[in-house]
């Protein structure tokens, strides 16, 4: 019976969707629609167009369950996504990526970044950066709604991330991937409700705020041997400092995606949509309200199902999931919560799944058409001349690639305790923020950063923070083989002593926990300063087209 | 603090909701607040011209 209200609500819901995406569409259809609806753009319905963009399935139910594992430290996440996702974002780069962007007429992150430093390789290098490596968070995206679905309606995994990647690929055809900034506002809202539901159902049902988290601490005794070693001290807790898990949990998690957003190509694009900085500065409070109400609410239920498990199955979550990190949110709603709830929050997550989907779909086709066809190899710049098709073998191949690593990942790691679906998205945030992040905001506030001092960055960053992935990340390095092929152990920061691993430090760092942005940032930080003092500057024409009069 | 014994993880909960309401202040701050070097409006149509080409194309 449920399953049918289930099926039904979907029904009615991607039926909604697609009017309010049709009305869209038929509304701007051309400049002076297109600028209308720019003006009459409700500060409400921006924040939440970024805030869904922003938030997908992969942070409520795999960031979720990582925080089932890791306990409230995870809040610290939340704490950098509300500060610099929303604040820093929309007040100090919001205004000025808009203003460059409509003086250098750009109308993705790429072209923004190759046009500020009139270089086509740029362009181009960051469209195959993003073309390549979102799939992996697409994917990410994919698995945490795919895990929800199979849990809710005992289908096979396999099953429902095919099920759930058909209605994502239904939506699209619908005209979806247009991101109508009125679906997102509609979608965002059913967010909101689904997890102040979440939020209120799961601390009455412990009792009360204080009171769930005397019962979470009072369960520190039965951290799981294996988490305890690697540092674990409780659920109300931070793993000790310069444990394997602080690193993991600092480095990967928190700062990965924390600093990582700041320079995601599927947001950046969001400012240059709205109208002014005022448009900007009013979407900052709902932004901010909204992703602690997505995150913050995630990573508190999923610290506490372990209360709820060691209750009812005497197991924590880890263990009450048979160590799958994904499974323990959409468990847990499954077992605790009323009937209605599970349709609520099933919505919940089609929307997050989806906003975010269709922005990364939009920007792997422009990647691939755009920036990367069209300006990087100079084909068809001309209209009609195969750019529209390289952006629709880019989208079909984006997709494909993704719906492939979400079932590859599930297969390879489902089962292992490896929070796979976060690190996948602290990967490519990660490597976002080391390729692109100090050209881009030496590109907005600096006059004095210099073609070869952008590119020099962009790659020694995305070069530094790949070879660490490869080489002494331990997780990655393990899971992709070629250290071990080629060196004969799982990871540089490993060395046998006696037929024994034994992990390499200096001070607090444990190198093969260490994440790549930690190596790779700075790197590239390094290099677009180094090499702009030594390079010729941009001459002041240049400039005052990219920054205005003096 | 209601129940997190660990200084670090209490602090990070109250961050979170400091966080927030800085956001909420600013907004009420700056609510009107607008941009003394905005582009001009034929910036602003060229560019729109271009998104819509961009946006009907995909």
């Amino acid at each position: 019976m449920e399953s049918m209200w289930m099926t039904l609500s979907v029904v009615v819901y991607l039926l909604v969707i697609g009017y309010l995406g049709y009305r869209g569409f038929k509304a701007t259809n051309n400049v002076t629609d297109y600028l209308l609806a720019g003006r009459k753009t409700h500060p409400y319905i921006m924040a939440m167009s970024y805030g869904t963009t922003f938030i997908s399935t992969s942070a409520i139910v795999s960031f979720g369950g990582a925080a089932g594992v890791f306990g409230m430290g995870l809040l610290w996440l939340t704490v950098l996504n509300i500060f610099c996702g929303i604040f820093l974002a929309f007040v100090f780069f919001g205004g000025r990526t808009r203003r460059m962007g409509l003086r250098l007429d750009a109308h993705t992150f790429p072209e923004l970044l190759g046009r500020r430093f009139r270089s086509r390789f740029i362009q181009g290098a960051a469209a195959l950066l993003i073309f390549v490596f979102m799939p992996l968070y697409a994917s990410a995206v994919l698995i945490g709604a795919a895990k929800y679905l199979a849990a809710q309606l005992a289908m096979p995994y396999e099953t429902a991330l095919l099920l759930f990647s058909a209605i994502i690929a239904l939506y699209v055809i619908l005209g979806g991937m247009k991101g109508v900034m009125y679906t997102d506002a509609l979608q965002g809202t059913i967010m909101l409700l689904g997890m102040t539901a979440l939020l209120v159902l799961t601390y009455r049902a412990l009792g009360g705020v204080s009171a769930a988290h005397d019962r979470l601490t009072a369960l520190t005794p039965l951290v799981p041997a294996g988490l305890a070693k690697g540092g674990h001290l409780g659920w109300t807790s931070m793993p000790a400092f310069g444990s394997p898990l602080w690193w993991t949990l600092v480095s990967t998690i928190v700062m990965g995606v924390g600093i990582g957003v700041l320079a995601q190509p599927q947001l950046a694009v969001r400012y240059m949509t709205v109208k002014g900085p005022r448009e900007l500065n009013r979407a900052v409070p709902v932004g901010g309200v909204f992703i602690l109400m997505m995150t913050g609410v995630a990573f508190l239920v999923g610290a506490l199902t372990n209360v709820y498990f060691h209750e009812t199955s005497g197991k924590v979550a880890i263990a009450a999931a048979g160590g799958d990190v994904e499974a323990i949110i959409p468990m847990f709603i499954k077992a605790s919560m009323p009937g209605w709830f599970a349709i609520l929050f099933m919505l919940t997550l089609l929307s997050a799944a989806m906003s975010t989907i269709s922005s990364q779909i939009h920007a792997m086709g422009t990647s691939a058409g755009r920036d990367f066809y069209e300006q990087a190899l100079g084909f068809g710049r001309r209209k009609g001349r195969g750019g529209m098709l390289a952006t629709r073998i880019g989208v079909v191949v984006g997709v494909l690639i993704s719906v492939y690593l979400g079932y590859e990942l599930e297969q390879a790691f489902g089962k292992t305790e490896t929070e796979i679906v976060a690190r996948g998205t602290a990967i490519f945030f990660g490597l976002c923020a080391c390729a692109f992040l100090p050209m881009y905001v030496g590109g907005l506030w600096s006059r004095t950063i210099t073609r070869a001092g952008a590119i020099a960055g962009m790659l020694g960053g995305a070069a530094s923070s790949l070879f660490w992935m490869l080489f002494f990340h331990e997780k990655v390095s393990t899971a992709l083989l070629l250290c071990g092929r080629i060196f004969g152990v799982r990871s540089l920061g490993i060395r046998i002593v006696e037929g024994k691993e034994v992990f390499l430090k200096a001070g607090p760092f444990i190198w093969a926990f260490v994440d790549p942005l930690i190596v790779g940032l700075p790197v590239a930080i390094l290099l677009t300063v180094g090499v702009s003092l030594a390079t010729r500057k941009f001459d002041d024409a240049h400039l005052t087209r990219c920054f205005g009069e003096k | 603090m209601l129940g997190i014994p660990d200084p670090s993880a209490s602090a990070a909960l109250a961050l979170c909701v400091l966080s927030s309401l800085l956001c909420v202040v600013w907004g009420a701050l700056k609510w009107n607040a607008d941009d003394a070097n905005a582009a001009s409006d034929e910036v602003v149509r060229h560019w729109a011209e271009e998104e819509t080409s961009v946006e009907n194309e995909l």
